[in-house]
């Protein structure tokens, strides 16, 4: 058994074909779910990065003579209460949505996965302390916690999502620690620390990439929750600051003129529906992946 | 000690280090304002002796830990402090508009279970077919679903366009109970939407790995009737679950409350945090984040306790 296979050992894993592009090509293609959302968040992530250069107007510029204008030919998606371009607006505002997404989830990575890999592979009274510490920090609804965090920090887009990166990151730990103490005493880890492997190689190369699994798939999913949470702290101005423009905040401008221009609350609502959407359709599907066992 | 007692002793006894971490991150919000605490918290104008007087009152001249301490011992002694702007009492303002949010978010996770639960059944027990693609589907949108842009949707079409519920507003459940239920309808559904696509996923998923276990289908071979097995074998199994999951919508309920309290003007908790973080409220702020992961760690006990009044095993193994 201290064969060097032995290392590599989740034998049913590595079933796959191993060339990983073409593996992901065919995995794409023989889920169109994960195709039509990888797709779709592409697409947003290239408006996003783009928009000042095609956006049809720049996203601040005001025309008082068409304010709350309906869908036409010169505004796609029609105008706000300055008569600014909707469709300009919601594209500037896709790069706040994924910037807030990927600066939560990646805050509650950075502090969540180490902690949570750090106490399960110790064990003992660090682990009691931190698993209480996990459970205490989890009790608090994410966006109370955020709401609660500018209040002291001072509002804005940053602040509100270190909050909600913040309140992932005990979610994270948890599962990796869960992972952690399974994989830590499969036979691989044990023939590793056998031929005189570091504690810090048995982590880093035996442990994360065993037990980083289903972090995968929470991450992609916890990335809909983040983006929703930043739609909401922007439609209670606590994130994004006018006059930069994010989904939430168009939706409340749109709230306030509801009954003067109601079809301006669709567009930012479907983009953040259609988005959270994505995320959470890629999650189920890279979870199919990693278990095959699962079904949907 | 055995039994349910002993096991409810054992869950306050674990309770204890969870409260302290969770007051802790309460209490150290302070510590996040920018510049120096007691000049925020006296304000921009406040005069040299006021400042002193707030440094004093807060100890923040003693050590962190020793600050908490103090703080703690106020909070058990029910002293929240009071609000920078009205120098109203924190727990007195917090007790005004607790209810709302409480009926608010009972009344969603009602809704939530009465329409979630069945649908779960209903999906997992037609497994495959069209029904269950529809019940999935729409239990996938409703999570993404942000729920306070379907209470705008509700507001515009139900409140200004038919006038069938009041927009805004809200009544106090113990002056009119059915009038309180009328002005809390369209915000509950708002809320409720997401408690109804979780429920009826992790129903059908809880429901359909107990009927594909081994007993049921000795059952299923001894001629048991399909819903004599579904109902004293299949959802038995799953009631602790369901309880569990439903349990856990309190966490994400107080959160989606924050905001979906702003859009009905509902003058509830979650709207006072909203505006004091606003105004940068910071006692007010504190005193109801500490209120709402007290009442989140509250129904994590309750739930655990009743799993043990229901099922015998969770007492005698936790």
């Amino acid at each position: 058994m201290t064969t060097p296979s032995s290392a590599t050992t989740p034998a049913a894993r590595t079933t796959l074909p191993a060339p990983r592009r073409f593996r992901f090509w065919k995995w794409i293609w023989s889920d169109k779910r994960a195709m039509i959302s990888l797709t779709y968040l592409l697409v947003l992530v290239l408006a996003a990065i783009f928009a000042p250069l095609v956006a049809p107007y720049p996203p601040n510029q005001q025309d008082l003579m068409n304010l709350l204008m309906p869908p036409s030919a010169e505004h796609w998606l029609g105008s706000d209460d300055l008569g600014r371009d909707t469709l300009s607006r919601l594209m500037h505002g896709s790069y706040n949505a994924l910037y807030a997404a990927g600066l939560a989830v990646g805050i509650g990575v950075v502090i969540g996965v180490p902690l949570g890999v750090f106490i399960g592979f110790i064990g003992g009274w660090v682990d009691e302390v931190g698993s209480r510490i996990i459970d205490g920090v989890l009790a608090f609804p994410p966006i109370v916690l955020a709401v609660a965090v500018t209040g002291a920090l001072g509002i804005g887009l940053t602040n509100a999502m270190i909050a909600v990166g913040f309140s992932f990151a005990p979610v994270l730990a948890r599962t990796m620690r869960a992972q952690t103490l399974v994989v830590k005493d499969a036979l691989y880890v044990e023939a590793a620390s056998g031929f005189g492997a570091s504690r810090l190689h048995l982590v880093l190369r035996h442990i994360v990439p065993n037990a980083i699994q289903p972090v995968i798939v929470e991450v992609t999913l916890m990335l809909a929750v983040a983006l929703l949470a930043e739609a909401g702290l922007s439609f209670l101005s606590l994130g994004v600051q006018p006059p930069e423009s994010s989904w939430g905040g168009m939706l409340a401008r749109a709230y306030h003129y509801v009954e003067v221009a109601p079809e301006q609350m669709y567009a930012p609502g479907f983009a953040i529906l259609f988005t959270a959407l994505a995320f959470n359709t890629l999650g189920e599907s890279i979870r199919v992946l990693l278990d095959p066992t699962i079904k949907r | 000690m055995y039994g349910i007692p002993g096991m409810i002793a054992r869950r306050l006894t674990q309770l204890v280090p969870v409260m302290i971490v969770a007051t802790f991150v309460v209490f150290s919000l302070v510590y996040l304002m920018p510049g120096d605490p007691a000049i925020m918290i006296a304000g921009d104008y406040a005069s040299a002796e006021r400042i002193a007087e707030i440094r004093q009152i807060y100890g923040f001249d003693q050590p962190m830990l020793v600050q908490y301490f103090t703080w703690l011992w106020h909070v058990i002694q029910g002293d929240l402090g009071q609000s920078l702007f009205s120098n109203e009492d924190v727990l007195t303002l917090i007790f005004m508009r607790l209810p709302h949010t409480i009926v608010l978010v009972l009344y969603s996770l009602v809704l939530g279970a009465a329409v979630g639960i069945p649908l779960g059944i209903l999906a997992a027990t037609r497994q495959g077919t069209r029904l269950d693609k529809f019940v999935t589907s729409v239990a996938s949108l409703g999570v993404a679903l942000p729920s306070f842009w379907l209470g705008i949707i509700l507001v515009t079409h139900l409140s200004l366009g038919y006038h069938w519920f009041p927009a805004t507003g809200a009544v106090s459940f113990f002056e009119d109970p059915i009038k309180s239920l009328h002005y809390a309808t369209l915000p509950a559904v708002a809320l409720a939407t997401s408690v109804v696509a979780v429920l009826a996923r992790q129903v059908r998923s809880a429901l359909l790995e107990v009927l594909g276990s081994q007993y049921i289908r000795t059952l299923r071979a001894k001629g048991l009737s399909s819903g004599a097995i579904l109902w004293k074998h299949g959802l038995r199994n799953i009631a602790a679950t369901m309880l569990t999951i439903t349990g856990l919508q309190a966490n994400r309920l107080f959160s989606s409350a924050v905001i979906v309290e702003a859009v009905f003007a509902v003058p509830g908790v979650g709207n006072l945090i909203g505006y004091s973080a606003l105004n940068k409220d910071l006692p007010v702020v504190q005193g109801v984040a500490l209120v709402l992961v007290v009442m989140v760690i509250l129904t994590n006990l309750l739930v655990d306790v009743l799993n043990a009044i229901f099922d015998p095993r969770v007492a005698a193994s936790t």
